[in-house]
């Protein structure tokens, strides 16, 4: 068990250095620091004094890969890649174009992100698993038959409308719930409701047919056959049996999500003004600073690679049959 | 008039993909176990309904394909000039409509300006609201508008009854007699639905198309159906120029990247060893980087690409075309690792079969064997796959022009529209036509897609068969 996970990080080293390589070749080679700064600077003002002042002060002006001018191990560790792309793995992400660090940012941000994307989660996946048992409860009548024909129709609208629409109806109109905002602690919950809601009906349609899906499939299997010939009733089979045995192939599924919920929605807090990771992006990649939007390209991976590793666990835990080698 | 034909880059890869499946549908025709699931898509009365639909989509989207510049009407003879402005024979069949522009919002049907302006009236400046150029103009006064509108819609309503009647009155006439039935018990059949094609949803789908097509243009005449947006054109135009730009991100995306899906997936699986640890390598790599912000990254680039390269584009309708083109091809590169997983699993599976080794036994070449015996046995994934991505990328493009990184803010799309309608809802009385309009179709385009896609993929899938 341990020598398979010590196996299983040290695997994870060459995919990130792999997204490394990846992003530095984006950002640095393909968009050299000239382009960077002359899209930082406008139109007007770039001149080449205004470029290599934007490039010194944001320490872009050393060499790529290989500083010639430099002695010993600073021919390496005095380069753009070193300072800027290694660095990454010890989380030093430097400074954002606001002047701000960028570490320090993302461990400020991810608690807003959470407290909308965990209950999101949670919420979205007990709404979801409970129409999925509804419409296998119903299956092949006409109510199963409208159910998937509504999940098509929920999942046929854009994730851009539900937002809209709620904000619109539950916060403009009706003055249910505050459009946007945020606040730490209890009173900070009726910011999360709104968006906590609009997210969970939006994924719906998507979710509840995906995990109905799964469950027919199990009821087609042999212990179903059996449980129903000892004479069990069929609400007891359907969640004695089908539910357990269903839930390992929706949870292990749903495992990898987790560790990404920390960069939260990118949408949902920019719309609801949540001062998360998500929003943190979307201004980055507004406003053109590189240096964030490299910095969550990293992070992102990470927490995709921790996910893996946990979905690999998961299924030893709930299916003991596999075995972790 | 005279006019050069433009062809962008778009539109070369559209047709292109038009032949293509022309093509595909020909072979497909001639061979009766390829088309057999076809067949059995075509009895479902859902996925013919939605195909129709999918179909009066595409037919927009291919006119809006053919583009051409006009000359101008001063340049000189031997030496001829043409406009900057790269028009399309969908501009061409919708008329003024494209140029009947007013001067801010106007709702839907009105007949008078969303805002109060100053208007000389008697030599007296009044503060009221000013009557529209074009919307409504043929009306006297505001009490005729209702009993217009009503007149306009019974006329469409019964034209378009009368050519839905006379198309199924042809139809009828043609199927009767080569089913060599007389036309009464064909129609018997038809009503009964023992046609063994869902004739009854495709008469009523094409009758209610007929009828909504109808009324639109009656309208269209003399009104702003759906409005006017802040800079005062017409939103019915844009929704419908929105078309192409759907179609194109839905359809290229998946198309320019089948060629790295397929070979890298079917090598993976066929060769395995060294080249699937490789190409597994890569894929991983992809897929743990964030896809918004791998797309958003390499659209900044390109972006600050087209900016710092403007001799290469000779007009503004090209550069929008190339920046679509290129989003196309970055959305693909991050959405290529599903399908390629996905083959490698089955080239996989195959290349363990009898017949494969058996081909092997004889000497067939690697190559003969992937592209006779692998290939064709995968092909039924690839066009799920197409069929299933459409509708995902559709929205996705709403999403990623609202985070910036979509198409060019000049050309017409949904989420240009959603974008540029933000902060209508927040004014009083509310604007929500744009907003309505661009949701309303993008709702259509994708469930009649969402709903075609489940056709086939139950028709191709033997494991769904059944069930329900």
């Amino acid at each position: 068990m341990f020598a398979y996970l010590l196996r299983r990080l040290l695997y994870a080293i060459p995919i990130l250095i792999g997204v490394n390589l990846l992003t530095f070749a984006l950002f640095f080679v393909v968009n050299t620091p000239d382009d960077m700064a002359r899209l930082q600077l406008g139109a007007k003002h770039v001149t080449p004094e205004a470029i290599e002042r934007w490039k010194s002060e944001h320490g872009y002006d050393k060499p790529l890969l290989l500083n010639h001018a430099a002695e010993g191990s600073a021919q390496f560790t005095d380069t753009i890649f070193f300072q800027h792309s290694a660095a990454m793995f010890v989380f030093e992400f430097g400074k954002g174009d606001d002047g701000r660090d960028i570490g320090n940012e993302i461990r400020n941000r991810m608690g807003p992100s959470l407290a909308i994307a965990l209950p999101v989660f949670v919420v979205g996946l007990l709404v979801n698993i409970t129409f999925a048992l509804l419409m296998v409860f119903f299956r092949a009548t006409y109510l199963d038959l409208w159910g998937v024909v509504l999940c098509v129709v929920l999942m046929s609208i854009s994730g851009l409308f539900y937002i809209i629409a709620g904000q619109y109806f539950i916060a403009s109109l009706w003055k249910l719930l505050p459009i946007s905002g945020f606040a730490g602690g209890i009173g900070g919950l009726k910011f999360i409701l709104l968006p906590v809601l609009v997210s969970v009906v939006a994924g719906i349609g998507g979710g509840s047919r995906w995990y109905r899906t799964i469950f027919i499939e199990e009821i087609g299997k042999d212990y179903v056959r059996t449980a129903r010939a000892k004479g069990l009733s069929e609400l007891r089979v359907l969640f004695r049996h089908v539910l357990k045995n269903g839930m390992i192939p929706i949870l292990t599924g749903a495992v990898v999500v987790i560790p990404t919920l920390f960069m939260g929605s990118l949408i949902t807090e920019s719309f609801f003004g949540i001062p998360g990771l998500g929003s943190y992006t979307i201004d980055a990649i507004q406003a053109q600073d590189f240096a964030v939007v490299r910095a969550m390209v990293f992070l992102g991976s990470v927490l995709y690679i921790v996910g893996l590793i946990l979905t690999d666990l998961s299924y030893s835990w709930v299916d003991p049959r596999v075995r972790l080698q | 008039m005279d006019i050069q034909p433009v062809i962008l880059w778009t539109d070369g890869l559209i047709f292109a993909l038009l032949a293509g499946v022309l093509a595909l549908a020909w072979s497909i025709s001639r061979q009766e176990h390829l088309r057999a699931p076809w067949a059995a898509v075509g009895r479902r009365p859902m996925a013919m309904g939605a195909a129709l639909v999918l179909g009066v989509f595409v037919a927009i989207g291919l006119l809006d394909s053919l583009h051409y510049r006009e000359k101008l009407a001063d340049s000189p003879v031997d030496k001829p000039q043409y406009s900057v402005e790269v028009l399309s024979v969908f501009d061409a069949l919708v008329g003024d409509l494209r140029t009947r522009n007013e001067k801010t919002y106007s709702a839907p049907l009105a007949m008078h300006l969303y805002a109060k302006e100053f208007v000389d009236r008697d030599g007296q400046a009044v503060r009221e609201y000013p009557r529209l150029q074009y919307g409504g103009a043929h009306l006297r006064d505001a009490t005729e508008r209702r009993p217009d509108i009503v007149r306009r819609s019974a006329i469409a309503l019964t034209q378009g009854l009368a050519a839905s009647l006379l198309l199924f009155g042809v139809l009828a006439a043609w199927q009767a007699r080569r089913a060599k039935l007389s036309l009464g018990e064909w129609l018997t059949r038809w009503g009964e639905g023992r046609l063994g094609w869902p004739g009854r949803t495709l008469v009523c789908m094409a009758t209610l198309l007929l009828i909504l097509a109808g009324v639109l243009m009656h309208l269209a005449a003399g009104y702003h159906v759906f409005g006017t947006d802040k800079v005062g054109q017409d939103v019915l135009y844009i929704t419908l120029k929105s078309i192409r730009t759907g179609l194109v991100i839905g359809t290229l995306t998946t198309l320019v990247t089948l060629p790295l899906a397929i070979s890298l997936g079917i090598a993976a699986g066929y060769f395995r060893g060294w080249v699937d640890d490789v190409i597994q390598y890569v894929y991983t790599v992809l897929n743990s980087i964030p896809g918004v912000l791998l797309i958003a990254a390499a659209v900044l680039i390109v972006q600050g690409y087209i900016e710092s390269h403007p001799e290469l584009f000779d007009n503004a309708a090209a550069r929008a075309d190339v920046r679509l083109l290129a989003l196309c091809l970055i959305m693909g590169m991050t959405s290529w690792t599903g399908l390629a997983r996905l083959l490698r699993g089955e080239a996989l599976k195959l290349s363990t079969l009898d017949y494969v080794d058996a081909a092997r036994a004889f000497g067939v070449s690697h190559t003969r064997i992937l592209s006779r015996h692998i290939f064709p046995n995968v092909f039924h994934l690839v066009l799920i796959a197409i069929v299933l991505d459409f509708s995902g990328l559709v929205l996705a493009e709403a999403v990623l022009s609202y985070v910036g990184v979509g198409v060019d803010p000049s050309m017409h799309s949904w989420g240009n529209m959603i974008n540029g309608a933000r902060l209508e809802l927040a004014r009083e009385p509310t604007v929500w036509w744009q907003l309505g309009a661009a949701f309303t179709f993008m709702f259509t385009l994708v469930l009649a897609a969402n709903l075609f896609a489940d056709g086939v993929r139950d028709a191709f899938d033997p494991r769904r068969e059944g069930g329900r």
